[in-house]
């Protein structure tokens, strides 16, 4: 089984809410100091539930970041937890993209690839969020494709997906090679063991320019995008909350009682 | 394509209605639609869903396209994206709504790179640019930390709409409308993906999306046993209750609890948050409730700057006492 998983390098999405801040002349998050990037966590189950598969059916992993500063720490994560190979695809020319300048480029070079059965994305990233890449590279390469996923099981040519829905999930079957994206609902994801940090030290990334995977620097990145940013602000927040008190956290409790009866909410 | 114009919602339907979320399209769809000077219309797509479309006229929409065929019983990529892309090659409307649910955020984006126009998905505000009469769509970014306006230049924009960000249309049973029946013209064939089983998980009581009152714990709770004091004390106010991440990662609570970004987006009139933080990717699913109420041991948790009251302390101690004084004072 050659299963493919997209991995993004992101923000770290735990930063505190109050060192998030923008630039409101660039339209750009400032990179909270200190706080150094992670592989975006969605990835990382898609990654999981790749690694999962192999356990039971054998194959080959290759993993891809699309982006511009790639941080090897970073990025060779995927290396550490059980990834057999890595490509970046690694240009000035990938920054600044979206969701759909970011599909053409992963989906040409999944192509370059050649062989696969599945593609994994994450349902959505968790910087930009658009929720968009995985059913892109399905569509740009023909594949059936299944969001959301939180249990792959994959036999020869066929993947049975549970896929999670508003009110529970559905059980889907579909012909391969395809597209899956992964939900957390996957269940945790495991830590990089010693022997695989150390593999992963000895292995260098192949790394691929636009003109590798048959694209032209205007067709990826911020030249590529299909969307327009017109504006990114912080939403505004009515101030701080009125704390009830009381002498004891027991009294507190009825004055907050008292007081939400008082505005009618009980 | 000939010249687009007009709105387009996909309307979807449950036990044989019209979805709150669909009245929701259609309210933000008629806005839209006036401020363009152009018509709403409607598709209602799937199997035995003809008799809804004066339902989706009577809420607003100028004409409905009803494609009813037993292939489109349940929702796959593969059968609903070609129907909507023919649809759209013969319409060609500027812009297309689907809501932010199971099938819009599967269909909005797979529709967008087919037609080779672009997808904004979870929005929680539309408006038009006067000047260029371009669609920019407002959605949450960074976990709910930020949020970002987008516009697209190619025709149909297509985008999805948080549930309960938007004020649903109300019926209006005079209103005059033109159905339109239209061929799914699907080949079986082409159709990939095949449902074996649906599994729904019956979540006791009132449905979380709909409650007027959420109780809700985060990680301070420990365990499944804490969450039964606040089942108790959500009983008691007639509500639902709710639980931030790790709760349902722990399994103290479903899965289908889970509040935020990736879990449900409620609105009630009154949330009350116990020993939960408030994290961006939390508050991104609660932030449209009408009164936040915060219980958290830490004041300088971030919970209290999104709340409107709130108490210090700790809630193996402050939820037993509030819960006997509601208690007394709800029974008469
Ligand atoms: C990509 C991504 C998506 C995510 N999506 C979601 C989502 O949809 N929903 C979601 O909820 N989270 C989501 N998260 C997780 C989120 O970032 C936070 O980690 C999570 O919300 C924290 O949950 P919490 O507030 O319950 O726990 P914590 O942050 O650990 O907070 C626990 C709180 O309990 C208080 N406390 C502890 N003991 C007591 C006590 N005895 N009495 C009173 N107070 C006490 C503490 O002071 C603390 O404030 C997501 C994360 C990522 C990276
Ligand atoms: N720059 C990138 N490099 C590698 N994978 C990506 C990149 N951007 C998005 N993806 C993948 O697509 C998923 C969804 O991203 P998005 O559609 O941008 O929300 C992510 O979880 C990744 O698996």
């Amino acid at each position: 089984m050659n299963m493919i998983v997209c991995i993004k390098q992101v923000m770290d999405p735990e930063t505190p809410p109050a060192s998030f801040k923008i630039d409101p002349q660039t339209n750009k998050v400032i990179p909270p100091p200190g706080i150094a990037p992670v592989p975006d966590p969605y990835s990382e189950y898609a990654l999981e539930a790749a690694l999962r598969l192999k356990a039971e059916n054998s194959g080959k992993i290759t993993a891809i970041s699309l982006g511009n500063d790639l941080l090897r720490d970073v990025v060779k994560k995927s290396l550490a937890m059980g990834a057999d190979e890595l490509i970046l695809l690694e240009d000035e020319a990938f920054a600044g993209g979206d969701s759909c300048s970011t599909a053409i480029a992963l989906a040409a070079a999944i192509k370059k690839i050649g062989e696969y059965d599945i593609v994994f994305c994450g349902r959505q990233a968790a910087d930009w969020g658009a929720s968009q890449v995985g059913s892109g590279i399905a569509e740009l390469l023909g594949l059936p494709c299944l969001t959301l996923a939180q249990k792959v099981e994959a036999t020869d040519g066929k993947a049975k997906v549970e896929v999670v829905t508003d009110d529970g999930y559905e059980v889907v079957e579909t012909t391969l090679p395809a597209v899956i994206t992964v939900s957390n609902e996957l269940g945790e994801v495991r830590y990089p063991n010693i022997k695989g940090i150390l593999k992963a030290k000895k292995k260098e990334p192949i790394i691929w320019k636009p003109a590798d995977i048959g694209l032209e620097a205007s067709e990826v990145g911020a030249a590529g995008r299909c969307t327009k940013l017109v504006k990114l602000f912080q939403p505004v927040r009515e101030g701080e909350a009125e704390i009830i008190s009381g002498d004891t956290p027991e009294e507190a409790a009825v004055n907050l009682a008292l007081k939400l009866r008082e505005i009618k909410l009980i | 394509m000939a010249e687009s114009s007009g709105v387009m919602a996909y309307a979807e339907a449950s036990k044989d209605k019209l979805t709150t979320t669909t009245r929701e399209l259609l309210g933000i769809g008629r806005n839209l639609a006036n401020e363009l000077g152009e018509p709403l219309c409607a598709v209602l797509a799937g199997d035995g869903v003809s008799s809804l479309a004066d339902e989706a006229i009577s809420l607003g929409a100028d004409r409905v396209y009803v494609i009813d065929d037993p292939l489109l019983k349940e929702y796959l990529s593969d059968s609903f994206t070609p129907v909507m892309e023919r649809l759209a090659a013969e319409v060609s409307p500027r812009i297309i709504l689907l809501g932010q649910t199971d099938a819009g955020r599967d269909l909005a984006p797979r529709l967008a790179f087919r037609l080779k126009t672009a997808a904004t998905l979870d929005c929680v505000d539309l408006t038009i640019d006067a000047a260029s009469k371009r669609l920019q769509a407002t959605r949450p970014v960074y976990g709910g930390n930020a949020l970002a306006t987008f516009t697209t230049e190619t025709d149909p924009q297509i985008v999805t709409i948080r549930v309960k960000a938007f004020s649903a249309a109300t019926a209006d049973a005079s209103r005059k409308g033109e159905v339109i029946k239209a061929e799914a013209g699907l080949e079986p064939a082409a159709v990939r993906t095949k449902v074996l089983d649906r599994i729904v998980e019956e979540v006791e009581g009132l449905k979380l999306e709909d409650a007027a009152v959420v109780v809700s714990g985060g990680r301070g709770i420990g365990g499944a046993e804490g969450f039964k004091q606040l089942e108790e004390l959500a009983h008691l106010l007639k509500g639902a209750l709710g639980a931030s991440r790790p709760p349902c990662d722990n399994g103290w609570v479903s899965e289908l609890l889970q509040i935020g970004i990736t879990g449900k987006i409620i609105a009630p009139d009154l949330y009350l948050a116990v020993a939960l933080s408030g994290s961006s990717q939390h508050l991104s699913g609660c932030s449209g409730s009408k009164n936040i109420v915060a219980i958290n041991k830490d004041p300088e948790a971030n919970i209290f700057q999104a709340a409107t009251y709130g108490v210090v302390g700790d809630w193996k101690k402050v939820v037993p006492a509030l819960t006997e004084k509601i208690r007394e004072l709800t029974s008469g």
